[in-house]
C-alpha cells in the first residue's frame, strides 16, 4: 500500500544547536526527512533554531522556522501552520523532549496534531530507565539488576542482593554528578551518602555493574506491517563503562558467533516491538559477558541517532530517509534501494569491508577537567574510516583525526610503566595510543586485555600492526622488500608513517610504491557485498586487485570537506561544502566530495555526484585527485582542514580554485600582511612576534599592555590569552616555548572595551561585494565564535560601517580574493582597526546567508568556477529584513569543575539564531534558543570588577526598571547605592553565612551578572559562576551581554512574540 | 611477518588470484560467494556446498573460532574456502579450536589475502564459474585447461555423495515424542533435525533413495524433504518417490533442494540461477500477508513459476529477483520453502514454518 493521503502538512522538529552528544548527524537526518517528505508531496514545516544547518535552507521546506525549540514558540508555529502531524524522531533528544513537552502541555491534542513514527508511550519508555527495565523484564529479557534507594540501609540491602561492583546514579543530577562506581561496602556507604545529598529528591539508583562487558549496538528499522530488519551491527572496542559516543566502534560486529548474533537480533526485535515504535529506526544497546556470553539489554533510543547516522554511512542504507517514508505509510518492500536500483529497502545490508569510528575530543579546551571517559559523553566530533580490514580502517581513522604530532610522539609520553598501566586501565581519550605503546613495549595481548577489557581480537590485530612497524624499522627505503611495503599499505599505514620508520621522505615512499606497483584502488559501498551492481559512486580506498571508481570524462570539480567536528570547526563548514556541491552541479559540473565525517550532510551519497569517504590528508586527497583528475579543487570552504593541504596540493600540480594559496598565505603571514596594511594605510593594533620570553617582554613593552598573545596558525583561538601584566606574559611565553619550541608567538595590543565586528564579503577578482556585517554583543577579547552577535549592527555608526566596507573591499581586491572573505574589525575609541583577515569561508557565512536570504556559498562556488558577480547579479550589499541575533552554545556542563567564563579561546560548540523586527525580541529568542532561562523578574545579583562599575550603572538601572530586585556584594552594592539605586547587600563567600552561594543554591537569585578580572578569574567569582551553572541560573559574564539580556527581557515582557518563517522574511520560497 | 606459502585460485575464464595458502591441497568446484556476516562454521559443514568453492564476502573470517556443537554435519563439505583474512587465534568464550587449525585438520584447501570483492564481481557478472583452488600448483594455463574438462554444476547429481548410508532415529531428550516424522536425507543440516526434535518429533532419517512406500510403511505422520547439493533434475528416481509421497496425502515439507524436488514432482521444472543465492539477507515476500521475511539461503537452482501446473500456486517470492520461494498445492498438505527456516546460519524469521508444518502433522494425527 502506498503512502497516506489523509495527511497534508507535517511539522519536522530539528535538534537545535550543536552540543556534545547532538551534532550535525541530526542535520543529516533532518535534511533527508525534509527532502523526502517534500518530494512525496507533503507540505513540510520545519522548526530548528540552528541556522548553520542545511535542513534550514529555505528550499528544503515549505515553511522554515529558525525559532527557539521551546513549547511556547512551537505552539505559535503550530497555531499558525496547523500541521496535521509532527515527526519527532529525526531531531535527536531535543526533538523527543520538545514533543513530550508539547504533549504534556496539551498542545498536540488541542490542535489535533498526530504523532508520526513513535507514540508518546514509546517515547516515554525510551526515556525512563526504570520503566524501560520493567518493560524488558516483562518480555523476558535480561537487564542489569537495579533498585532505587532512599537511605544507606536500603542501599546495603540492595547491594547484598546485586553484589559489587555497583553503579551509583543519583536521580536528577547533572551529568551523573554525585555518582560513580563502588567496589566495597565502605565505598558504598560513602558514595550513597554523597549521592543522596546530591539528589534533590534524595533518590539514588543502584545498578549492577557490567563494566568490562562487551558492548554492542543494533540499528533496527520497522514498518507498519511489523517488518523488522537490522541495518547494521556495531561493536564497541571500548568495553562497557565508556559512553558509546566516546567509544571507538567497529561495524560490522566482529566477535559474536552466528548463534549469539541471531539471539541478539531476536532480542532487538522483541525490544522494538515492546517499546512500541510503530515505524522507523531505533538503536538498541546490549552488553555481553565475555566469559559466559550472558547478554543484557542496556537501553534503546526510539528515534534516529548518532549511531544511525554512522550506520547509514557505514552501510549505504539511508536510515533517516527510509524512516521518514515509513512514517507516512510506506512499507520496506515498497521503497527502492537507491544504490542498487534493482532491489528494495527490505533486506539487511551485508558489508564486505570494515568500518571504524573514532571520536574526536576537545579536552585541551577545558584543562580544569580530568580527561577521563565514562558514562557521560565528552567528544565533540568523530571520524569514520572504511578499509577492507579492521587494521586498515583503524589506521585510516587515525589519519583522519588530524591530531597534532605523530602517534609515535603520543606513545612516547606514555613510556613510564605506571602511567601506561593507568592509561590502559582508566578509559581516557588517549587509550588507543597506550595500547600501541604497551604492545610495542612487549606487553602480551592477554595482559593488555586484562587491564583494558578490550577484546583480544582487536588487540591482536593492533599487535600485527606493531609487529609490522617493528619489521619496517629494520629496513631502509632502497632495500625495503615490495611485499613488506604492500603489507604496510594494506594495514593502512600512511606513506608518512612508513617514511618515518624507514628514514625516508613521504615522496620517497610514494615513488617506491609506484616502482613496485602498489596503487590505491577504490571500491564501492553498495549495501550488498557486490551481490548487485552499485549505481551510486560512494567510494573508499584500499589496496586491492581491482578498481571500481569507473571515472568518467565529464568536467568535474572536487570539494574538500572539513573532517571531524571540533570546537572552532563545525557544521558551518559542512554547510559551505554542501552548498558548493549543489551550486556546481547546477553549473553543470560533476561534483566530487572528499570527507571523513559520518555525521554530515556532505557525506550523504545524495549530496554530490561522487563521494569519497577518505581521510583529509595530502596522501589520500592526492590519491583521489590522481584518479579523478578534476578541473579544480576547492579548499576554501572546509575550514582549516583543507586549507592546510592547499600548499601541498598546489605543489603537486593540483589546480586550486578560488583565492590562490599564495594569497591565503599572505593573509596568514603576519609580517607580510602587516606591511600590506601599512602600505594601504589601514590601521591594525600594534603588534609584534617573539620566540623567546625576553623577546616577548620587549615587544609587549613596546606595544603596551594589555596584550593578546597566541601561537601562529591556530584554530578557534587555541591557546590564545590576554595578558594584563608582565608576569602573566612571562608565564605564557614559558609554557608556549615548552609546548612548541621555536614557534613564534604573536603579540597584539589588546584593545580594551572595543566593539568587534565581523564582515563577510564575496569577490571575483574584479568586484567585491559585502554580504553582511555582524556586530559582536560581547566586547573585544571574547573569541568571535563565542560572542553573541547581531546583524545589522545596532551600535556602530554609519561612518565606521562605511569605513569597514571600504577597507574590506580594498583588501579583497588587493589580495585577489576569488570567493569568500571574512574580516574582523575592532572599533576602539571611534577608530576602525583590522584584527584579522581570512580569505576563505568563515563560521558566520551560513548565519548571514539565512539572515539576508542570499545563498552566499552557492554564489561563491560559482565565482570560483569562473562566473563574475555581475553575471550572477550580486552587486549590492543585501539588506536584512529584520534583526538577526546569533548566540553561542557552550558545553560547560559536561566538564565538571570548569569555570564557565568567556575569553579569547573559543569554547562554544554551536550556535542559534533569533530573529524579530526588534533587537530586544531577537536577542530574547536567541537567548531562549541557546537553552537559557529568560527570567522575567525576581532577584538579580550583580558583581563586577572595579573597572566595570561605571559601565554597570545603566545595566543595573534597566534591571530595576524592568522589575528586578537588585542584590550585590559589598563593593558593588556600595557603589550602586551611592548612585541612588536600591540594592540589597549579600555576603561574599568568606564573609559568613548565608552567603551568595547559599542564596544561589536556595534558588533565591534569578539572574547573575558577574564580570571577571582579565584571564585569571578570582576563586570567589568562579565559584559563583559554577554554582549558577549547576543550578541552571542564567549567568552573564559581560556587561554588554547583560545590557542586551535586559533589553531582551523587557521586550519579551512588553511585546507579543511573533514567529516568522524564512520564506516570510525573504519573500517566498 | 612470517613468510607464507602461496595459493592460487583460478577461474575457468582464465582469471587467477594469488594469495596465502591457509589450508593446503588442490580442489576443483563451482565458485560461489556467500554474503553472510556470521556463521562460517555452519557454512563449511552444510552438505549443500558439496562441489563448491565458497568465497566469503566478509573480510574477517574465523574471529570467534569453531565449536563442535555448531557443526551442521559431521564434516566440512565445501571444496575450498576463500576469504580476505582468516583469523588464526579466535577470541570467544565459545571456541574450542581456531578456524585455521580446523581447516588444516580437515585438509581443506583455503586461501586468503585475495581481493574477494573482485572475485565476487566476476562471478556476479559471468555467473557461477568453475574454479580450482590450489596450494600445490602454480601454472595457470594448464589449470584453466583442466577446468574446461571439469563438469559444470547443471546436471550434477551430488546427493548420493552426502546422504546417509543407513537410516537412523532421533528422539526428544526430555519427553515422549508426540508424532513420528521421516526426513529424506539429501544432505540434511543438523539444525533441521534439531528443529523437529525440539518440537516433540521422533525423527527417522532415511537415505536419499529410500522408496516412498517403504517410508510410509514406517507409519510416519509427516515427511520432510531436506536440503542438499547439486542439480535436482537428474534425480529422476528421487522425484518419482516424491511424486508418490505427494499423492499419498502425507504432510510434506520440502526445504531448498527438497522444495525443488517437490516442484519437479508436481510437474514443474527447475533452472540454474546465474550465481544463486547464498547469504543471510534474502528478503522473501509472502503474497498472502504482504509481509517480508529475511531469510537464510543457499541454492543455485530454482523452480520455474511458469512451469508449475494449474493446481499449484506460488505463495512466496524473492523480493530481489522475483524467483519462487514457496508454492502450495491445492488439496494437498504440502509446504515448500526455497530458503532455510532452520537458519544456522542466518536470521530466525522463518522458524515458524516448522510450526506450520507440525500443525498439519498434528491435524492428521488427530484424524
Amino acid at each position: 500500500m502506498p503512502k497516506r493521503t489523509d495527511l497534508d502538512s507535517i511539522l519536522i522538529v530539528g535538534s537545535g544547536p550543536i552540543v556534545i552528544g547532538q551534532a550535525c548527524e541530526f542535520d543529516y537526518s533532518g535534511t533527508q526527512a525534509c527532502r523526502v517528505l517534500r518530494r512525496e508531496g507533503y507540505r513540510v514545516v520545519l522548526v530548528n533554531s540552528n541556522p548553520a544547518t542545511i535542513m534550514t535552507d529555505p528550499e528544503f521546506s515549505d515553511a522554515t522556522y529558525v525559532e527557539p525549540l521551546v513549547p511556547e514558540i512551537v505552539e505559535k508555529i503550530i497555531e499558525k501552520e496547523r500541521p496535521d502531524a509532527i515527526l519527532p524522531t529525526v531531531g535527536g533528544q531535543t526533538g523527543i523532549n520538545l514533543t513530550l513537552a508539547l504533549h504534556e502541555a496539551g498542545i498536540l491534542e488541542r490542535y489535533g496534531v498526530e504523532l508520526l513514527g513513535a507514540g508518546i508511550d514509546a517515547l516515554q519508555l525510551g526515556e525512563d530507565r526504570q520503566l524501560f527495565k520493567e518493560a524488558m523484564q516483562g518480555v523476558g529479557l535480561q537487564v542489569p539488576s537495579s533498585g532505587y534507594v532512599g537511605s544507606e540501609s536500603e542501599a546495603r540491602e540492595i547491594a547484598s542482593r546485586i553484589g559489587f561492583p555497583l553503579i551509583i546514579r543519583p536521580s536528577f543530577t547533572l551529568g551523573g554528578e554525585g555518582g560513580g562506581t563502588v567496589f566495597n561496602r565502605d565505598e558504598l556507604d560513602d558514595m550513597v551518602a554523597t549521592a543522596l545529598d546530591a539528589s534533590p529528591t534524595r533518590r539514588v539508583l543502584l545498578e549492577e555493574s557490567v563494566l568490562g562487558w562487551k558492548e554492542f549496538e543494533l540499528e533496527v528499522i520497522r514498518d507498519r506491517l511489523d517488518n523488522t530488519i537490522v541495518i547494521c551491527s556495531v561493536e564497541n572496542v571500548d568495553a562497557m563503562g565508556v559512553h558509546t559516543g566516546d567509544s571507538i566502534t567497529v561495524a560490522p560486529q566482529q566477535t559474536l558467533s552466528d548463534r549469539e548474533y541471531q539471539a541478539m537480533r531476536n532480542d532487538a526485535f522483541t525490544v522494538i516491538r515492546r517499546v512500541g515504535v510503530a515505524t522507523g529506526g531505533s538503536n538498541i544497546q546490549f552488553a555481553v559477558n565475555p566469559h559466559t556470553g550472558q547478554r543484557v539489554v542496556i537501553e534503546m533510543n526510539p528515534r534516529v541517532s548518532r549511531s544511525s547516522a554512522l550506520a547509514s554511512k557505514a552501510t549505504g542504507f539511508p536510515i533517516a530517509k527510509i524512516a521518514a517514508l515509513l512514517a507516512v505509510g510506506y512499507t520496506l518492500d515498497e521503497i527502492p534501494n537507491d544504490i542498487t536500483g534493482e532491489t528494495y529497502a527490505a533486506f539487511e545490508p551485508s558489508l564486505d569491508y570494515t568500518v571504524v569510528k573514532i571520536p574526536r575530543w576537545a579536552f585541551e579546551k577545558f584543562p580544569q577537567t580530568a580527561p577521563v571517559l565514562g558514562t557521560s559523553m565528552k567528544s565533540v566530533g568523530e571520524v569514520m574510516a572504511i578499509g577492507t580490514t579492521f587494521r586498515e580502517a583503524l589506521m585510516k581513522g587515525l589519519a583522519s583525526l588530524e591530531l597534532d604530532g605523530s602517534i609515535a610522539a603520543r606513545e612516547q609520553r606514555m613510556s613510564d610503566p605506571v602511567r601506561l598501566r593507568r592509561r590502559l586501565a582508566t578509559p581516557n581519550w588517549e587509550r588507543l595510543f597506550a595500547v600501541f605503546a604497551a604492545l610495542r613495549q612487549g606487553w602480551t595481548v592477554d595482559e593488555v586485555a586484562a587491564t583494558s577489557h578490550i577484546d583480544p581480537w582487536f588487540l591482536r590485530e593492533i599487535q600485527t600492526i606493531v609487529e609490522l612497524e617493528t619489521e619496517l624499522a629494520c629496513w631502509d627505503l632502497a632495500s625495503l622488500p615490495g611485499e613488506l611495503l604492500r603489507q604496510a599499505k594494506e594495514c593502512g599505514l600512511t606513506d608518512s608513517r612508513i617514511a618515518s620508520l624507514v628514514q625516508a621522505t613521504d615522496a620517497g615512499v610514494k615513488n617506491r610504491r609506484a616502482e613496485v606497483g602498489i596503487e590505491r584502488t577504490f571500491k564501492r559501498v553498495d549495501t550488498c557485498a557486490a551481490e548487485f551492481p552499485a549505481l551510486t559512486p560512494y567510494l573508499y580506498s584500499t589496496f586491492g586487485a581491482e578498481d571500481e571508481s569507473d571515472v568518467d570524462e565529464r568536467p568535474k570539480v572536487m570539494i574538500l570537506g572539513s573532517g571531524p567536528n571540533r570546537i572552532g570547526q563545525g557544521i558551518e563548514f559542512d554547510y559551505c561544502c554542501v552548498h558548493a556541491a549543489y551550486a556546481l552541479a547546477e553549473a553543470g559540473y560533476e561534483t566530487i566530495m572528499v570527507n571523513c565525517n559520518p555525521e554530515t550532510v556532505s557525506t550523504d551519497y545524495d549530496t554530490s555526484d561522487r563521494l569519497y569517504f577518505e581521510p583529509l590528508t595530502l596522501e589520500h586527497v592526492l590519491g583521489v585527485f590522481e584518479k579523478e583528475r578534476p578541473e579544480g579543487v576547492i579548499v576554501q570552504l572546509g575550514g582549516q582542514t583543507p586549507l592546510k593541504l592547499a600548499r601541498g596540493l598546489a605543489a603537486a600540480g593540483v589546480p586550486i580554485w578560488g583565492t590562490s594559496p599564495e594569497a591565503i598565505d599572505l593573509a596568514e603571514d603576519r609580517k607580510r600582511f602587516g606591511a600590506l596594511l601599512a602600505a594601504e594605510g589601514i590601521r591594525q593594533p600594534e603588534n609584534g612576534t617573539a620566540v623567546t620570553v625576553t623577546e616577548g617582554i620587549q615587544v609587549a613593552r613596546k606595544i603596551g599592555f594589555p596584550v593578546l598573545v597566541r601561537p601562529s596558525y591556530v584554530l578557534g583561538g587555541r591557546a590564545m590569552a590576554i595578558c594584563y601584566e608582565e608576569s602573566k606574559l612571562e608565564r605564557y611565553m614559558r609554557d608556549a616555548a615548552e609546548v612548541s619550541p621555536g614557534q613564534p608567538i604573536l603579540l597584539d595590543r589588546f584593545l580594551d572595551d572595543a566593539t568587534e565586528v565581523d564582515l563577510d564579503l564575496l569577490a571575483d577578482g574584479e568586484t567585491a561585494v559585502v554580504a553582511g556585517i555582524l556586530q559582536h554583543i560581547e566586547e573585544a577579547g571574547i573569541h568571535s565564535g563565542d560572542s553573541a552577535a547581531v546583524l545589522p549592527p545596532q551600535r556602530v555608526g554609519d561612518e565606521a560601517l562605511d569605513q569597514m566596507r571600504q577597507i574590506a573591499r580594498r583588501l579583497a581586491l588587493r589580495l585577489g580574493v576569488v570567493g569568500l572573505m571574512n574580516v574582523q574589525f575592532a572599533i576602539h575609541q571611534g577608530e576602525v582597526y583590522v584584527l584579522e583577515v581570512n580569505p576563505r569561508a568563515s563560521r558566520t557565512v551560513p548565519f548571514i546567508a539565512k539572515a539576508v536570504g542570499i545563498p552566499l556559498v552557492k554564489l561563491a562556488a560559482k565565482v570560483m568556477a569562473g562566473q563574475s558577480l555581475v553575471d550572477l547579479g550580486f552587486t549590492a550589499e543585501p539588506v536584512a529584513p529584520g534583526v538577526f541575533v546569533k548566540a553561542p552554545v557552550f558545553p560547560f556542563r559536561r566538564f565538571t569543575g570548569v569555570d564557565p567564563v568567556l575569553g579569547p579561546e573559543m569554547k562554544s560548540t554551536g550556535e542559534v539564531m533569533g530573529s524579530s523586527p526588534h533587537f530586544g525580541n531577537a536577542f530574547a529568542k536567541s537567548w531562549v534558543a541557546a537553552g537559557h532561562k529568560l527570567p522575567l523578574g525576581g532577584t538579580a545579583f550583580v558583581s563586577v570588577h572595579d573597572t566595570d562599575k561605571e559601565a554597570l550603572l545603566p545595566v543595573a538601572g534597566r534591571l530595576a526598571e524592568v522589575g528586578f530586585e537588585l542584590t550585590a556584594t559589598s563593593g558593588t552594592a556600595d557603589f550602586l547605592t551611592s548612585r541612588g539605586l536600591a540594592v540589597r547587600r549579600i555576603n561574599k563567600v568568606h564573609e559568613g553565612r548565608p552567603h551568595i552561594v547559599d542564596h544561589l543554591i536556595n534558588r533565591e537569585i534569578d539572574l547573575v551578572v558577574n564580570t571577571p578580572l582579565g584571564r585569571e578569574s578570582r576563586e570567589d567569582d568562579a565559584f559563583i559562576r559554577q554554582t549558577a551553572l549547576k543550578y541552571d541560573i542564567p549567568c552573564i559574564t559581560t556587561l554588554s551581554g547583560a545590557m542586551a539580556a535586559v533589553e531582551g527581557i523587557a521586550a519579551w515582557k512588553s511585546q507579543e512574540l511573533e514567529v516568522v518563517s524564512l520564506q516570510e522574511w525573504h519573500g517566498g520560497a | 611477518m612470517k613468510p607464507t606459502s602461496k595459493a592460487l585460485l583460478v577461474l575457468e575464464d582464465g582469471s587467477a588470484f594469488e594469495g596465502r595458502a591457509v589450508g593446503e591441497g588442490t580442489s576443483f568446484g563451482e565458485v560461489v560467494f556467500n554474503t553472510s556476516m556470521t556463521g562460517y562454521q555452519e557454512i563449511l559443514t552444510d552438505p549443500s556446498y558439496r562441489g563448491q568453492i565458497v568465497v566469503m564476502t566478509l573480510p574477517h573470517i574465523g574471529n570467534y573460532g569453531v565449536h563442535s556443537s555448531v557443526a551442521e554435519s559431521s564434516r566440512p563439505w565445501v571444496e575450498g574456502f576463500v576469504a580476505h583474512q582468516f583469523t588464526a587465534r579466535p577470541s570467544s568464550h565459545g571456541s574450542e579450536e581456531g578456524l585455521v587449525a580446523y581447516l588444516r585438520r580437515h585438509r581443506l584447501p583455503a586461501i586468503d589475502g585475495v581481493d574477494t570483492r573482485a572475485i565476487v564481481r566476476r562471478v556476479r557478472e559471468r555467473g557461477a564459474l568453475r574454479g580450482v583452488l590450489t596450494s600445490e600448483r602454480s601454472e595457470v594455463d594448464p589449470l584453466v585447461a583442466e577446468l574446461q574438462e571439469f563438469p559444470i554444476m547443471a546436471g550434477r547429481a551430488l546427493v548420493d555423495e552426502v546422504t546417509c548410508t543407513e537410516s537412523f532415529e532421533l528422539e526428544p531428550e526430555d519427553r515422549e515424542a508426540d508424532f513420528h516424522l521421516a526426513v529424506y536425507d539429501f544432505g540434511v543440516k543438523s539444525n533441521i533435525l534439531r528443529s523437529l526434535v525440539e518440537r516433540g518429533a521422533r525423527v527417522t532419517v532415511l537415505p536419499a533413495r529410500t522408496p516412498w512406500k517403504k517410508c510410509l510403511d514406517l507409519g510416519v505422520d509427516g515427511v520432510l524433504l531436506s536440503n542438499g547439493p547439486g542439480d535436482p533434475e537428474p534425480l529422476e528416481e528421487v522425484v518419482e518417490n516424491v511424486r508418490g509421497l505427494v499423492s499419498s496425502g502425507v504432510p510434506l515439507f520440502g526445504i531448498c533442494l527438497g522444495h525443488q524436488l517437490l516442484g519437479l514432482a508436481v510437474g514443474g521444472q527447475t533452472f540454474k540461477l546465474k550465481f544463486g543465492h547464498h547469504g543471510g539477507n534474502q528478503p522473501v515476500k509472502d503474497l498472502a500477508t504482504g509481509r517480508i521475511l529475511i531469510t537464510s539461503q543457499n541454492h543455485g537452482f530454482a523452480v520455474d513459476p511458469d512451469s508449475l501446473p494449474g493446481h499449484c500456486r506460488v505463495s512466496q517470492l524473492n523480493l530481489n529477483d522475483g524467483t519462487v520461494e514457496a508454492f502450495a498445492v491445492d488439496n494437498r498438505p504440502v509446504l515448500s520453502a526455497q530458503y532455510h527456516p532452520e537458519a544456522a546460519p542466518g536470521p530466525h524469521d522463518a522458524a515458524e514454518l516448522f510450526d506450520s508444518f507440525l500443525q498439519r502433522v498434528v491435524e492428521r494425527v488427530a484424524r
